[in-house]
Order: C-alpha cells, then structure tokens, then sequence
C-alpha cells in the first residue's frame, strides 16, 4: 500500500481579510485539507521575504500569502509591497532549483470564504503534485554535513595516463 | 633557548583566496604589535609549521586563533576542529569563514560538476581525462588527497565560534582596532566583547555611512552601473543600481559606493538581520514604483541573477544555504 504524499503548507493570512475568510470557511463549514498551517500578521505588508525562507528551510513544501484585494489594503498599500515582494521571491526561488510554484499568493476578501477555501484546496493539490521539497529533512541540520563524497563523474574508461 | 611565554597566535585559511592574509600584512607596523605581544606558532601563509605541531599542542594552548575560510573539504574541517580544540579564542575571520562569501557560491551546483567544471571544460587542457583520485596506491604505501564535501559550510556550522570579524577582506583599519582591542585586554585594560559578537565592524548598515543624498526611492527600471550615468551625489539605489547598502552591516565606511560603484554586501548582514537576502527582496520590493504585476515583472527583468545579487557573499549562511541539485547529492 503506498501511502499518498501530504505536504505541509505554511499560510500566511491577513487579519482584515484572508483570516476571517479563513474564519468564514469554518463557520460555514466549508472542507479543505488540514496541511495548511496558517500564522495571522496584521498585514500580508508585514510578510517579510525571511518568513518564507524559514519556512521551506525547516520543513514546509509550500507557502501561501493572501491578503487584500488590490486597493483594499486596512493600512492603503501595503499589499502591493507584499505583491512585489512575492515576485522577487519566486525569482530568487529559482535560482536556488526551489520550483516558484511552492510559493502562491491569493486575494481573499474577509468575505471570501468559499474562495479561501476552494484556492486553499488548489494550492495542496499543486504541491502534492510536485512532491516534498525535504530542504528540512534533516531537521535543519546543514546539508552539507555528512559524509565527504568521492570525486565523480569519473571519465569512462579513462585512457593510460603517461607515467 | 628561553621558553616563550608570550601567548600563542595562530592563523589558518580553509577554503578561500588568501586575500584575508594580505589584508593582516596590510596593517603595516602594526603588524609588530602582533609580534611583539603574541609567539606565532602557525601560521602557512607567512611561516613554516606542520599540522603534527598543532596536534601535539595542549588543548586550549593558543590564545587566539583567526580562521579564514569556508569549509570544503574534509581538510578543513579536520583542521578547523583541531584548531577549535587547541584555541581558547576562535574567530571566524572574513566573509568566506562568516556566511561562505565567494565560495559558497559553488553550493549553486552539485560538487562533481565543480569537479567536472574544472577538469574538464574547454578552457582546461586535459586530452587525456585525468581526474584527481582521492587515495592512490604508490610503492611507498597510499597517498591521499582531501575530499570535496557535497556543500560549502561556514565556520560556525562546523565548530563553536567565539567572535566573527566579516568583510571581503576585513578592512586593515578595522583590524587593527581589534588588535589594539587584545593587547589591552591582555594588559588587563579591557574586557573582551560577549561571546557570538561581531568584531572589528559597525552595528548599522552601509547606508548609514553613505554620505550620497536619500530622497524618497522609487524605481521603475534597474539597470547594470555601466549602462548608465551615475549621479555622483545621488544614492545608487534611487538611480536604479541594485546596491546592497541597505541590508549590509557598517564598518567599511561605504568605501565603495563613495567609489562610484554600488554596495556588493561583502561586510555581511546588519545587526539584526536572520537572512541577508531576504532583508534585500524586502528592501529593493518596496521602493519599485509599480502595483501591476505585468510592469513588476518586467522591472524584475533588470536584475537578471537575483540570487547572486542577494546571495554573492552570504549563500553558504543563508537560511536556504545551497541549491536544490547540490543538496540533494547530500
């Protein structure tokens, strides 16, 4: 029996929108899957770039920002920061082979429950789908460490080397 | 002979380009101060010792111990333990033995392709395909070579280290305030800093020494500095080059960008800062002047490597530390 992969999301919601859609959902009973983990800021503005990366290094498989709508914003822009923030991060995502998909951001209005939820349940299913990032799989130990590899690729049948 | 009763002073470089020994030798007479208060008993760049000296030492026998460097190979890290064990002060000395500098870039790419990079690409005369060997049977017995680890580590990943000292070298000024800092201390008229503290650098940010004028930033396109004509009273950053000010600690009194050329980040991160590379999203995100994400990406597109931009000297001490293709062969 093969076991089916569930990863682990890190949300990050905003307290005057996406975390009462999130509340929304629930008292609405509306289902989505439990892998999310979300952590409330009091603006998706107040996401600093770390939050990310200290996710995915200690074990998440996926981030998730949601905030205000464009022009929604409880403190007028802030979410356009965090909109540009999220561009430079997938960017940067890249360049360390980390697939910019396992980071998503939706806007979720405080009345929003629905879409909340059914982005939420997208969003396991894509990361499901491109399997564990493991970056934390030695319970952050550096990766590094260990045993020293040998020198490789070796040349196929490397020719006589002259004495 | 009369047994030296001066404290010991060691030296060593692990993976890294020499310039931090260079930059010790560039504090000119004060480098007498060194040797008049302190016995060098190793030191490979300026004096012959071999590795069974240092292990015959007591443990605890050297005072103080500069180590530069990153940790490549099991020779460094062999040397960096022996060396923690025989020191009572460990200092993680330059960038490369702070957060991995230049060489931890190299954790970009999975080691055999450094290995293949260097032994077998169009720039390397090698027709006959030689690959170093790690161990090889000659008959006198087997001679070895170190082994490259999968990643390049910082210092502080490997041993405990009492105090670090950044910078791309360490400049000569800064390093001779830390000396001058230890001979008081060894004379009993100062104390030495609490342990895990930053050394011989300021607690702010480049920015903060910058002496170019700051007005509101807003950015619509980034350019590389050599395409453009720079403002030479104008902060970079406003004028559109990625300079990395803003998250880089204080201590080199913004030499560069008095310079004409823009922050590379080589004195590390600021006080406070977890991840050098993130505090630089945060930073360069929120002065672009754009809220539609089509425009966004394509004032993006003028920083074609951002994470040699964010990363160049910090990748080995970031929080992500390497690429997925060089930890994956972890």
């Amino acid at each position: 029996m093969t076991e089916q992969f569930e990863p682990t999301i890190i949300g990050f919601t905003c307290n005057w929108c996406s975390y009462r859609a999130a509340d929304l959902a629930g008292t609405a009973r509306l289902k989505y899957p439990p892998n999310i983990r979300l952590i409330r800021l009091m603006c998706s503005g107040r996401l600093d770039p770390t939050f990310i990366f200290k996710a995915l290094a200690n074990g998440a498989d996926g981030v998730m920002i949601t905030g205000c709508h464009p022009g929604e914003c409880h403190y007028l822009e802030q979410n356009y920061k965090a909109l540009r923030r999220f561009h430079l991060v997938r960017r940067t995502l890249k360049g360390f082979g980390i697939e910019p998909e396992r980071v998503k951001l939706v806007w979720a209005s405080a009345a929003e429950g629905v879409k909340f939820a059914s982005e939420t349940t997208s969003f396991v299913e894509e990361i499901r789908e491109l399997g564990p990032l493991h970056w934390g799989k030695n319970s952050g130990q550096f990766p590094g460490g260990g045993e020293p590899s040998e020198f490789e690729p070796a040349p196929e049948s490397p020719e006589e080397v002259p004495a | 002979m009369t047994a030296n009763t001066k404290p010991k002073f060691a030296m060593y470089w692990a993976a890294s380009c020499g310039g931090c020994e260079i930059a010790v030798l560039n504090i000119h007479e004060k480098i007498l101060d060194v040797d008049a208060n302190f016995e060098v008993v190793f030191w490979p760049v300026a004096m012959d010792a071999k590795y069974k000296d240092v292990e015959a030492m007591d443990d605890g026998s050297i005072l103080l111990t500069l180590f530069n460097g990153g940790i490549r190979n099991d020779e460094n890290e062999h040397i960096a333990k022996l060396l923690r064990q025989k020191s009572q002060i460990l200092v993680a000395f330059g960038s490369c033995a702070c957060e991995g500098c230049i060489p931890g870039l190299a954790n970009l790419s999975p080691a055999g392709e450094i290995v293949h990079t260097a032994f077998n690409t169009v720039s390397t005369d090698n027709p006959h395909q030689v690959y170093p060997r790690t161990s090889f049977d000659v008959p006198e017995g087997e001679i070895n070579i170190p082994k490259i680890f999968p990643t390049l580590r910082t210092l502080d990943q490997v041993v405990d280290v009492d105090y670090y000292m950044p910078g791309c070298p360490p400049e000569s000024h800064q390093i001779g305030a830390v000396i001058d800092l230890v001979v008081q201390v060894l004379q009993g008229k100062a104390e030495l800093p609490p342990k895990g503290a930053t050394i011989g650098a300021g607690n702010s940010t480049v920015c903060d020494e910058c002496e170019r004028v700051r007005n509101v930033k807003n950015i619509t396109s980034f350019h590389r500095i050599y395409d453009v004509d720079i403002d030479p009273e104008l902060c970079l950053l406003e004028q559109g080059i990625p300079c990395n000010g803003p998250a880089t600690r204080s201590g080199c009194n913004a030499r560069c960008v008095s310079a004409g050329a823009q922050c590379i980040g080589c004195y590390g991160p600021a006080e406070g800062v977890v991840d050098y590379g993130a505090r630089l999203i945060a930073a360069f995100a929120s002065v672009i002047e754009s809220n539609d994400p089509d425009e966004i990406e394509a004032i993006l597109d003028g920083i074609p490597d951002p994470t040699g931009q964010f990363y160049r000297f910090n990748l080995a001490g970031s929080l992500l530390k390497a690429n997925k293709s060089a930890y994956e062969k972890a």
